[in-house]
């Protein structure tokens, strides 16, 4: 029998992201089928609205604090997340499949000597024992798992769980101090990306491929990605030409997205490329070609020359938006 | 300095999935393997760092027989000898990155190299298990790398940047697409590829966490409407997205 979820949050510059919400509301839910308990942990120094997670079924979160805690420690983490595991007698722990959760489940997982399954787009469960589904070959098939150890690690791929609607409940913050860390890997400097949204975090994407003719046309994808708050994606090939930096290429080498409305311009839609978007809520293509296989995972789709359609589509966005 | 490479022998990229009869693996008619991509990067990490400090690159695949095709291609674009770690039957990451961790141990790797991912599962974690097992350090999908002395210092990606990662030998690096460009094998690599020994031991076998019950197809996506062949189709694609779609 299952004893207690515990989901781990994660904080950046001291705010939660939204996949600690998922994470938190996963956790509750699967507690709830499993009647037993979900609690959550976080680390980092500062953190603000923590009580929160209320709002997404967790009664009580513990704040792992030190002021080298800010930034991630692959060691320092691991350490203070696996000793919590064992204090709390958790046995089924849930991270977001993000770059911070990559990095640390695996470690984690080690360490308290658990099973681990990896980017996880449903849990369930039956007869009281977990199921999970989890896209592999680049989502071109899909695997129903179980873990078969007493303790189970699970992460969660963003944007997938529905947090859903905040209730208005908060959660008790506890603060746990601590006086040192293991700082034998640690993060120096962080060096963002100016002013930019990530694929992986964006709810939107507008992608760009050979079709764009060259780096100079991006700036109608830009402008069509700003007028939508989304990111700026691409497709390989216009990575490899050097139009595009390698951290937006989407596909089966580059990220993995799920948002809710994926922009394909100029895209073909090659099977690497599909891999890596196929799973979006709603795709849109415009491509000159109308045999182009995107069309065959498009919801919405113009046949068209992406500088007479992107532009258009410009012009209408500012229409609705004014 | 002793590097040790992991490399992964998987089916391209281009693959198109079947369930196999069992339902619980791809079917492996005419599916084509090749070295996973990111190892290549791993690969070429591992030759470029002995070329800069001198010692000895070591191939460690786990496997069928079929995986020395991989191994070879790792020899022939000039890593030293390998290891084949034979094995024939399913085992999870856990279970995976123990037997590699037995023969890293046994090799006295300062250094070793995966990719960040495999693409096959897309599991992202044989490395940092066997970096955990192994008490070395690690960094994971790294783009850029300097070691100098026992000081190791990584730039790799994260959601909207770059952390600056830094730590001590010994570590493992799992090596994400810009760390480098892989060579090519050249013919004399390749001749010579033919001459370099691969060690072939059963892999340390240990139990397997992760059971697949089932493997079955994505549900296909309905075929989408196309609205049109120009400009003039803009206005309903826009009010689908915000009233079908609800989207924007
Ligand atoms: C190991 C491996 C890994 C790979 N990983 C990835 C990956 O992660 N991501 C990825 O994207 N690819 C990946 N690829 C590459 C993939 O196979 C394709 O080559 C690539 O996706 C093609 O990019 P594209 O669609 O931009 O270009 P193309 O295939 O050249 O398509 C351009 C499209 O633009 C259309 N077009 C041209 N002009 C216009 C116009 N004026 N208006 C409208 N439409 C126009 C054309 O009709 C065409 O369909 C990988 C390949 C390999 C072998
Ligand atoms: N069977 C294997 N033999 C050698 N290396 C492997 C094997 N499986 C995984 N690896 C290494 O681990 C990395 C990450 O794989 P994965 O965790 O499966 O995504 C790969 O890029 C390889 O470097």
């Amino acid at each position: 029998m299952a004893n207690k979820v515990l989901a781990i949050l994660e904080q950046r510059d001291g705010n939660l992201k939204k996949i600690s919400l998922e994470v938190s509301k996963t956790a509750s839910d699967l507690a709830g089928k499993l009647n037993i308990e979900a609690e959550a942990v976080v680390i980092g120094n500062e953190i603000a609205d923590l009580v929160n997670v209320g709002s997404y079924g967790i009664k009580k979160v513990t704040h792992i604090k030190n002021a080298d805690l800010g930034n991630y420690s692959t060691s320092a983490y691991t350490e203070l997340v696996s000793n919590f595991i064992d204090e709390t007698g958790a046995d089924i722990i849930l991270f977001g499949n993000t770059a911070l959760g990559k990095d640390l489940a695996p470690h984690v997982a080690v360490k308290v000597n658990a099973g681990i399954g990896v980017d996880c787009t449903n849990l369930d469960v039956s007869d009281g024992e977990i199921i999970a589904t989890r896209p592999v070959y680049a989502g071109k098939a899909l695997v129903n798992i179980k873990v078969n150890s007493d303790k189970k690690v699970f992460t969660l791929r963003p944007n997938v769980f529905n947090a859903g609607e905040p209730s208005g409940e908060t959660a008790e913050v506890e603060v746990k101090n601590v006086d040192s860390v293991n700082l034998s890997i640690k993060v120096t400097e962080t060096k963002k990306s100016e002013g930019k949204l990530d694929v992986a975090e964006a709810s939107i994407i507008v992608s760009g491929g050979r079709g764009m003719k060259g780096p100079e046309h991006f700036d109608i994808v830009e402008e069509l990605a700003d007028l939508l708050g989304a990111a700026v994606g691409a497709s390989r090939a216009a990575v490899d030409a050097g139009w595009r930096p390698h951290s937006e290429q989407v596909g089966q080498t580059g990220k993995t997205v799920s948002p809710n409305l994926y922009i394909a311009l100029g895209i073909s839609g090659a099977i690497q490329h599909l891999a890596g978007m196929r799973s979006s809520k709603y795709i849109v293509a415009v491509n000159k070609d109308p045999d182009a296989p995107i069309f065959g995972v498009a919801d919405y789709g113009i046949t068209g020359d992406v500088f007479e359609v992107v532009p258009a589509m410009i012009e209408e966005i500012k229409k609705i938006k004014s | 300095m002793k590097i040790v490479v992991c490399v992964n022998h998987v089916p391209d990229t281009a693959t198109k999935v079947k369930v196999g009869a069992d339902g619980k693996t791809i079917d492996p008619a005419g599916v084509t393997y090749v070295v996973n991509p990111y190892d290549e990067y791993a690969i070429e990490e591992a030759l470029k760092t002995k070329e800069k400090f001198g010692g000895e690159v070591v191939v460690v695949s786990l496997g069928g027989d079929s995986n020395k095709e991989s191994i070879r291609k790792a020899l022939a674009m000039g890593a030293d000898s390998a290891v084949l770690l034979k094995n024939d039957s399913y085992r999870d990451s856990m279970s995976v990155a123990k037997a590699l961790a037995e023969e890293i141990k046994n090799q006295g790797a300062e250094i070793v190299f995966f990719g960040k991912q495999s693409v096959d599962y897309d599991n992202s974690i044989t490395g940092q298990i066997t970096a955990e097992m192994l008490g070395y350090n690690c960094i994971t999908v790294v783009v850029e790398l300097s070691i100098e002395g026992d000081k190791v210092i990584a730039e790799r990606e994260i959601e909207g940047g770059k952390e600056v990662v830094e730590t001590k030998l010994p570590v493992v690096i799992t090596a994400q697409k810009g760390l480098n460009e892989p060579r090519y094998a050249s013919l004399k690599g390749i001749m010579a590829a033919k001459r370099k020994t691969i060690e072939e031991k059963d892999a340390v076998q240990s139990e397997s966490f992760v059971e697949v019950v089932e493997m079955k197809k994505p549900v296909p996506k309905q075929a989408g409407k196309i609205l049109g062949s120009d400009a003039s189709a803009v206005p309903e694609l826009v009010r689908l997205l915000r009233e079908e779609a609800k989207v924007i």
